[in-house]
């Protein structure tokens, strides 16, 4: 079942929600992107999404960026625009607004329990990240060895990703995956 | 989407002339220092931008940025896109923000719709079928690896509800996929009353 493709308000709103509730990072976001994108509307397939994923990590610029991509996928060029004001602005406004008042109660209990009691939450949602890039990257043993050798360059060295994505992507073009 | 590797990030230059910047930068040059931050931050942002911030331009100290990188880390949303806004604001106002932001975000919107018209036309062809296949796996073995850097310090402490609740949030939203905003709402006030309780114990 396909839904209608999303008319550029509901990608607006749907990432200007996300922007508030994105805890820790944009990176928290990505399990309702796909969500939204992939299992509700259908405006793309679990591997296009891990596809599209990567070349936003592989480009310069912020990695929320992503959603730029996810956007222009959907909806063209406008697409692009909308999806980044929303998943940008709503929390830049809130930043702007509070930061006054939030750095000044940097020592009070209230900060401190919400800054710690946000940490176990980011911790579930970037795990939850990882396993949905990696289930639309990951189908066969080759894709398997470079996710896991990427893993391992990236937490036990200080190597650039950038060098490993570099390999990755030569690897792909001389058919290894 | 760690945008703290900074090991992507090359060795400071040496000093460059040392009088201490001009407080409170033009917004063109807000915009275009930020332009140039954004064009050149292979590997994640946040190593470049503290890179120009305090070590080029000298437009915060050390102490400044990390203070506002915690309360960037404490908002929600993208940490390095609400602390260039935030930074942007301080220095001029609502014009300064939106310098600053146009500066991040523009050449990247460029780049990612060129991207993503190349993805549109040639990304279904055989030879890019490889290439895009290799960069997925290893975007979610770098995720992976982000992920258990995080994870690590709970690792250390004796078991207790924080791991419950990294736990819970992982199922709900990454096995059993239910809407985030509604396991927010349960699991971060819950989440905070645990830490509200804990900081009672210390």
């Amino acid at each position: 079942m396909r839904s209608d493709p999303p008319t550029l308000a509901a990608l607006f709103l749907q990432f200007a929600v996300l922007s508030l509730f994105a805890v820790g990072g944009g990176g928290s976001a990505v399990p309702e992107m796909h969500r939204q994108t992939v299992e509700i509307a259908r405006s793309l397939t679990d591997r296009q999404f891990s596809e599209l994923f990567a070349i936003a990590q592989a480009a310069p610029g912020p990695n929320i960026m992503f959603v730029a991509l996810l956007g222009h996928f959907i909806a063209g060029v406008p697409g692009a625009a909308v999806a980044t004001v929303a998943m940008c602005g709503p929390s830049c406004i809130l930043a702007c607004a509070v930061s006054q008042v939030v750095e000044r109660f940097r020592k009070a209990r209230w900060r401190i329990a919400i800054q710690a009691g946000l940490v176990p939450v980011t911790i579930g949602l970037i795990a939850a990240s990882a396993l949905i890039i990696a289930r639309g990257a990951d189908g066969d043993w080759a894709s398997f060895a470079i996710t896991a050798t990427t893993f391992a360059v990236v937490y036990w060295t200080r190597l650039s990703p950038l060098v490993v994505f570099a390999c990755a992507a030569l690897a792909g073009l001389v058919g290894f995956v | 989407m760690s945008d703290s590797t900074p090991s992507a990030v090359p060795p400071a230059e040496p000093d460059a002339p040392s009088a201490v910047a001009a407080s409170r930068p033009p917004v063109a040059a807000l915009c275009l220092a930020f332009a140039a931050v954004s064009i050149s931050s292979f590997g994640g942002v946040l190593a470049w931008a503290r890179r120009m911030l305090v070590e080029n331009k000298r437009w915060m100290t050390a102490q400044e940025f990390n203070d506002l990188l915690a309360l960037c880390q404490f908002l929600p949303g993208p940490n390095i896109v609400n602390l260039c806004a935030v930074f942007g604001a301080r220095m001029r106002g609502i014009p300064g923000a939106l310098a600053c932001l146009v500066g991040l975000l523009g050449p990247s919107v460029v780049l990612m719709i060129a991207a993503g018209a190349a993805y549109r036309r040639f990304g279904a062809l055989p030879e890019m079928h490889g290439v895009l296949s290799g960069l997925a796996a290893a975007a979610a073995g770098a995720i992976i690896a982000a992920a258990v850097k995080m994870a690590e310090p709970l690792v250390r402490v004796r078991l207790g509800p924080e791991h419950a609740v990294a736990l819970a949030t992982f199922v709900a939203v990454g096995v059993l996929r239910l809407s985030l905003p509604l396991v927010l709402l349960v699991i971060v006030p819950a989440s905070i009353g645990f830490a509200w309780r804990r900081a009672d114990e210390k």
